[in-house]
């Protein structure tokens, strides 16, 4: 027989223990708990996370009947190794970064966007767009022009997830998803058809822009001015998030959303700001992607940024320096993928490594509020 | 009647692939988990069927393997939110963004060929001999008919049978299922599991009857609208039948009005599914504003025995 009895144990978590009788003889035993007082997960967790990822996508890699550490060698020299590795890392960052920091200002208040792909799209069309209806606007002018387009375009397509959670209760993991596949048509619908480049040989894409349209690159690397953008946009997500009331008000919302709606807080509108905001950024990610490397808008211009951008997100654990550093990660990883197509492996090596990076996260994170306790 | 019947003939057929995933979408979020990883199971179950068959040639191999899969994944899902809690969302876009990375990396050898003709067609010489209907039953093949018992099946083992109780019980409110002495971490594994085998069938099926070309995300989406469809079904199997089927037949309309020689360019017919999901959902979120939406109450709850709501 044993009898239950709450104890409130030194973390301030209240638990249930089975207190034994006192006849029984006396044995050490030992129970796994959560710590309920504990947020967050400890710093550690996403460099064993991803250690634990090149581990188990070697496995598959030797499988496949290559040894791993000569291909992980290869996509680390190709991404982080070489000047030119590198400056195509930080064009790689440029997409990730803005993209991430969008998907990660709505997962701060749990609106699940996985819909920067769409997004990105959006922009990107949008950009194009005003290339190809006003190519003969001054050139100081068509650069700002395209940036409000697309950040406008992006917005919107966020808008269409956020109406549909707001007003008609629909999960906004559904909705962004199926606009992804929509954007990604008419983006081909464009490609294809009436933006295709009529002395292109039929290569599905846009004439080249020109050089007013395209933004100034840094030297003669590719490295463009997006680069800028998202550090502007990196430092003043950090300040709004911590010094503005807004910000609060998002952190409170994220943190606790019953309570944030009791203390008169309007969740509603939040989201459908949030989402204007998250699919600003994706789509201004587009816009630079266009304008600065591209030049250009052509089939298959994403290899996968917005659903790279949520691992991103996650990695950072929302947070802005963090950000930075796992864009430039997952930057370092798309560049490194590439660069083992030269000894003859598939280039979705990285995206294995993404997922999986994102599997021994969660996990991670949830074991680390874990704690063993001895009980007397 | 050519038109009608030409069009249920491809409303089953792109509508199995769907079903089987909305099937298993149904068992696991019956017990509380939400599943959102199947666009991920559905691509590991495509592309382990196609190395497998083009491997061995055997259908029996095929499924097994594709069962193995599952399980495997369905397994890691399961440790993930049900035995560390972990955020279940999260979770599911996780084991979507793996399955997509890993199939597309298994698959680079044999993506773009051919694969051979796998699931035999059922011969049921009473059945076929009905007007009309019985045409339509001589055309369909073993998997599909696997679907239509599936269908029968679980609705019999949710709404009949005091499993299928216990299992409602932990979906709505786990404590009291608790209470009443259901495991219900051990069934949610095994709920969570069962339900990644039918996902994983529904994967195999997509590439050995629908389109017997493994191509790199090759099911562009049907997983995310299956998540869709056990919405729309209102968690209930044989409601999740007719709605796959109404997919299905979107999916080839597109294709239809193409053959016919519209000028919409196919890409505007190719969004009709995708648009048609969100205008749905939204119609069900007007019409049910004021009535429970028929979900499971604890879904997305992890479930910890000794914490108190």
């Amino acid at each position: 027989m044993s009898e239950q009895k709450p104890v409130l144990n030194k973390a301030g978590t209240i638990s249930i223990e089975a207190t034994q009788q006192a006849s029984r003889p006396k044995r050490r035993s030992y129970r796994i708990e959560i710590d309920s007082t504990k947020n967050g997960s400890s710093w550690w967790i996403p460099f064993v996370s991803v250690l634990l990822a090149l581990i188990v996508c070697g496995i598959f890699i030797a499988a496949n009947g290559m040894n791993p550490f000569p291909v992980y060698k290869k996509m680390f020299t190709g991404a982080f190794g070489t000047s030119y590795g590198l400056t195509e890392t930080l064009v790689k960052t440029i997409p990730l970064l803005l993209c991430g920091l969008g998907v990660a200002i709505a997962y701060r208040i749990s609106v699940w966007n996985i819909g920067a792909e769409g997004q990105f799209a959006a922009g990107a069309m949008a950009a194009t767009a005003v290339t190809i209806y006003f190519p003969t606007m001054p050139g100081l002018l068509i650069i700002p022009t395209m940036i409000v387009f697309s950040i406008v375009a992006g917005g919107i397509w966020g808008l269409l997830t956020a109406i549909p959670r707001t007003y008609f209760q629909v999960n906004e993991l559904v909705t962004s998803l199926m606009l992804n596949y929509v954007a990604l048509l008419a983006m081909d619908y464009f490609v294809f058809g009436p933006w295709k480049d009529p002395k292109g040989m039929n290569f599905p894409g846009t004439p080249m822009f020109t050089e007013a349209q395209s933004l100034p690159v840094l030297g003669d690397t590719r490295l463009h001015l997006g680069l800028l953008f998202g550090i502007i946009a990196i430092v003043l997500y950090g300040f709004f998030i911590k010094y503005t009331r807004w910000g609060y008000e998002l952190r409170l919302i994220g943190a606790n959303p019953e309570a944030a709606k009791n203390a008169g807080i309007r969740i509603s509108r939040h989201i459908l700001l949030v989402m204007l905001i998250s699919g600003g950024l994706a789509g201004l990610a587009g816009m630079a992607e266009v304008s600065g490397v591209t030049h250009r808008l052509m089939y298959g211009i994403s290899p996968g940024y917005g659903y790279t951008a949520i691992i991103v997100a996650w990695l950072a654990k929302l947070h802005p320096i963090g950000l930075v550093v796992s864009a430039f990660l997952f930057g370092g990883l798309i560049v490194g993928g590439y660069s083992v197509q030269t000894i003859g492996l598939p280039s979705s090596i990285s995206e294995m490594l993404q997922g999986a990076i994102l599997f021994f996260l969660i996990a991670g994170g949830t074991l680390s509020k874990f704690r063993l306790r001895r009980i007397r | 009647m050519e038109i009608v019947y030409q069009m249920l003939l491809a409303a089953i057929s792109s509508g199995t692939p769907l079903l089987f995933a909305t099937l298993g979408g149904i068992l696991i979020e019956r017990s509380g988990i939400i599943q959102l990883g199947a666009e991920g199971l559905m691509l590991m179950g495509a592309v382990t069927a196609c190395l497998t068959y083009l491997q061995t040639g055997s259908l029996g191999i095929t499924l097994l393997a594709v069962c193995g899969i599952s399980i495997l994944l369905g397994g890691i899902h399961a440790f993930l939110s049900v035995s560390l809690r972990a955020n279940q969302i999260v979770c599911g876009l996780a084991m979507t963004l793996f399955g997509a990375g890993l199939s597309a990396y298994l698959g680079k050898p044999v993506s773009g060929l051919p694969v051979p003709r796998a699931v035999p067609k059922v011969d049921m010489p009473w059945l076929e001999s009905v007007p009309f209907v019985g045409r339509i039953f001589a055309q369909l093949d073993l998997l599909t008919w696997f679907s239509f018992v599936l269908v029968i099946a679980l609705h019999l083992f949710i709404h009949r049978t005091s499993w299928g109780l216990h299992l409602r019980a932990m979906g709505d409110n786990p404590a009291t299922a608790d209470v009443m002495g259901i495991h219900v971490q051990a069934f949610r594994y095994g709920y969570i599991i069962v339900g990644s085998i039918l996902i994983g069938l529904a994967g195999a099926d997509l590439l050995l009857v629908y389109s017997p070309t493994w191509t790199e995300g090759m099911t562009t989406g049907r997983g995310w609208i299956a998540v869709a469809l056990v919405i729309f079904a209102r968690w209930n199997p044989i409601r999740a039948l007719f709605c796959a089927y109404f997919f299905g037949a979107l999916d080839m309309l597109g294709f239809r009005i193409q053959l016919i020689g519209s000028d919409i360019p196919s890409y505007f017919l190719k969004m009709i599914p995708y648009v048609v999901t969100i205008l749905v959902l939204m119609f069900l979120g007007w019409r049910n504003r004021n009535k429970p939406s028929g979900s499971p109450e604890s879904l997305g709850l992890p479930y910890i025995r000794e914490q108190r709501f």
